[in-house]
């Protein structure tokens, strides 16, 4: 009796992770986003789509505030998380960019061994008090990026070297190595195969029970596989959000619908 | 004929080949562009070039072994008894050669009739006399056999030069009859030209690895000369140098090698910190107006020559090192010429170096690494220490060794700015010297060129280009081995 409702309404059951209110980003003269609302939740998998040069990984940016290593880019508006606008004075980027981890288009690991990939945040964050408890960390992260039977046996061997399906999942153990709270992921998938791909998606779902995922997509068909909720970016405006089933299946706005019907994009 | 009328002839053959080629192969082609195989232009070319380059080479090949060839020959026919008690067969084939340009010179000029040249007596006129007239000086009258053997050279040097040009244009002409002859629409002129294109790069190519293998070999010869009056134990283990031109000199390397890597490492611990630091900065750190702005204000200092900064040392470095560590200060340093003085200012020298090089590899670290490791919430410098340098690092170390190559290379800061004493000291602000100081000044004294003094420069010159090749061997195996690693 009482399980019937959280299986049928779960979304609605949990917190707000990012609450962005009223963004807007310019690169120089260019209003790449425009006054952009959304609301993130906590442990749910929400996917951004849209065309190319939509501003869905500029917002993606926004949220752990890469796009302050681009000095013409500006950023307005209130984005919170958990509350605490995370581009007040007082926060420190670094310590934010701990919480917010990022998984990047292409994939990029250090040159370095791969235990030393994964080891790199835990040692800059201070998270391990011994070497025993570093092992712990690097095993647990290769461990949920999928990726711990292929490598454990060269750990000290170059990240490098790894086909570019291991290199991506070597990544996101990189990233899932800080313990962050959010996970953003900028078309993780683009430069990989299809194999690859399906062991990155099924990587998704399952990291979705401790963090909140924010997946760019060009692939409906990944948006659709991997996420709860999605985005849909259209010229800088945030055009619909909701339920990725409902957006999907029954688009409130028409752009919307030419977009996921193959009319614009 | 001249050498220089061979080749305005030669050109004017291969001009003219260009020119007759291209209508010879439409005419063939029936005046149609599309029957022949090569574009017009090419079947000219080929012949322009077949007239010109084989003709050429042939002229260098003869200017080369010609002079050779004479000399030879003239020295051999010299009597063996006629050479002066003091001097060398080489030294006499050089008087000979001076006497033999100058009665030329004086025939060309007027001053004296052909005839008259080839009937000269060494008592009859005064030929000093004359050569003096035509601005070729001597250093003592002209005995007989001399003036002999320099008839003889006159003779076989203008037959030579006629055969010469008999040669040259009968390559050339060949080459370019050869060329118009087989200019037909069918012909492949443009392959043809082509592969000739590539064999003159191919020949500037063996050219530059020739000289490279030339300069070695000469300091290779004059190293083993050296050795064969000097005992190699001696030079390389004796801790003195002490070289005196009336001979017993005492020439061992050590103190200068000690010199030039004491210098060297002061110069290294100077230029790296500072260089890599800015480099760190322009790149990583800098607005773009600022990196705009300073860059090519630290190239400047590469752009100064050595000199002046030997002026510095001299003038501003040694006396401001004096009035701290002096006599009235710390009172460890003599004089203002010291291994210190010496250093930073090379240091200095060696900046823009380390900074510049540094700089272009670090901005070639791509930009995907800093994402990644600021997406993991690390600062700035924690990305540079521990991404950007590691895979900047094999760039550095080529850069450091460059720099290295180019501090033991170093003289004129060396001459002014750290004195002239071979010394062995581990005191900083003593004054030594290093290996190309020396090589200058044994080389550029009065001493009797076959003596070990002036030899040794040689082997000196030879000892430093064998460090400075194995540090570029040690360079390339780090790029290398970290290149494995990092890419």
């Amino acid at each position: 009796m009482y399980d019937t409702p959280i299986l049928e309404k779960p979304v609605d059951q949990k917190d707000i992770k990012f609450a962005a209110r009223g963004v807007q980003v310019y690169y120089g003269d260019n209003h790449a986003i425009k006054d952009v609302d959304v609301d993130l939740e906590d442990k749910t998998v929400t996917a951004f789509i849209g065309p190319s040069g939509c501003g869905k990984s500029t917002f993606l940016r926004c949220l752990n505030r890469m796009n302050d290593t681009i000095d013409v880019c500006r950023v307005e508006g209130d984005i919170q998380l958990d509350g605490e606008d995370i581009y007040d004075k007082r926060v420190d980027p670094v310590q934010l960019r701990a919480k917010v981890g990022m998984v990047f288009q292409k994939p990029n690991p250090f040159p370095k061994s791969i235990y030393d990939n994964v080891a790199y945040g835990p040692r800059i964050h201070g998270l391990a008090g011994n070497k025993a408890e570093l092992d712990e960390i690097v095993e647990k992260s290769l461990r949920r990026a999928a990726i711990w039977g292929e490598v454990k046996d060269r750990l000290d061997a170059p990240g490098t070297g790894l086909s570019g399906g291991q290199q991506q999942r070597l990544c996101i153990a990189r990233a899932v190595a800080t313990e962050p709270e959010v996970l953003l992921m900028d078309e993780p998938c683009s430069a990989l195969d299809p194999i690859a791909t399906a062991q990155v998606e099924e990587l998704i779902d399952e990291l979705r029970e401790n963090y909140s995922v924010v997946i760019v997509t060009h692939s409906m068909q990944q948006a659709a596989r991997v996420s709860q909720k999605t985005a849909f970016f259209h010229l800088g405006n945030l055009v619909e959000f909701g339920e990725t089933s409902h957006i999907f299946t029954n688009p409130t706005d028409e752009r919307t619908e030419s977009y996921i019907t193959g009319r614009i994009g | 004929m001249p050498a220089l009328w061979l080749v305005v002839i030669a050109l004017a053959l291969a001009t003219l080949g260009f020119f007759l080629g291209r209508p010879r192969a439409l005419a063939t082609g029936g005046g149609d562009i599309r029957a022949l195989h090569s574009r017009p232009a090419y079947y000219g070319w080929n012949v322009a070039l077949s007239s010109l380059v084989p003709a050429m080479g042939v002229l260098l090949i003869w200017m080369l072994v010609q002079s050779f060839v004479v000399n030879s020959t003239v020295a051999a026919d010299f009597p063996a008894q006629a050479v002066p008690e003091d001097q060398t067969l080489s030294l006499v084939m050089s008087d000979v050669g001076r006497v033999a340009a100058g009665i030329d010179l004086a025939v060309r000029r007027g001053v004296i009739s052909e005839t008259d040249a080839q009937n000269l007596q060494v008592g009859g006129s005064n030929i000093r006399d004359l050569l003096a007239q035509v601005g070729k000086p001597l250093a003592s009258d002209v005995i007989e056999p001399v003036l002999t053997a320099a008839q003889e050279y006159r003779a076989l040097a203008s037959t030579g030069n006629t055969l010469r040009g008999v040669a040259v244009l009968g390559v050339a002409l060949l080459g370019f009859g050869f060329a118009f002859l087989r200019t037909n629409s069918t012909f492949r002129a443009r392959n043809v030209v082509e592969s000739g294109i590539r064999t003159l790069l191919v020949l500037a190519a063996c050219l530059a690895v020739l000289t490279t293998l030339g300069i070695v070999l000469s300091l290779v010869f004059n190293t083993i000369e050296f050795f064969k009056i000097y005992p190699a134990s001696e030079f390389f283990l004796s801790l003195t140098w002490a070289p005196s031109f009336g001979g017993g000199s005492e020439l061992g390397i050590a103190p200068l090698l000690w010199g030039t890597f004491y210098i060297s490492i002061i110069a290294l611990a100077v230029a790296v910190p500072i260089g890599l630091f800015s480099a760190i900065y322009l790149s990583e750190y800098a607005t773009p107006k600022v990196r705009a702005l300073a860059k090519p204000l630290i190239e400047v200092l590469a752009g100064i020559p050595t000199i002046v900064y030997g002026l510095f040392a001299l003038l501003t470095v040694g006396p401001l090192l004096v009035s701290v560590f002096g006599d009235d200060g710390v009172g460890i340093m003599q004089a203002g010429t010291a291994v210190m003085t010496a250093g930073l200012v090379m240091g200095i020298m060696l900046i823009p170096f380390v900074s510049s090089l540094s700089d272009d590899i670090i901005n070639a670290v791509p930009q995907a690494m800093r994402d990644g490791s600021f997406g993991l919430g690390a600062t700035k410098s924690e990305t540079i220490r521990q991404v950007i340098l590691p895979a900047a690092l094999p760039g550095i170390v080529g850069a450091i060794l460059l720099a290295a190559s180019r501090a033991i290379g170093e003289t004129m800061i060396v001459v002014l700015g750290a004195g002239a004493a071979a010394r062995l000291s581990l005191n900083p602000f003593d004054a030594m010297t290093t290996v190309t100081a020396k090589i200058v000044s044994q080389l550029t004294g009065d001493a009797d060129f076959a003596s070990p003094e002036a030899l040794v420069a040689f082997a000196l010159g030879m000892t430093l280009f064998v460090i400075t090749l194995g540090l570029n061997v040690l360079a390339l195996y780090i790029v290398r081995k970290y290149r494995e690693q990092y890419e």
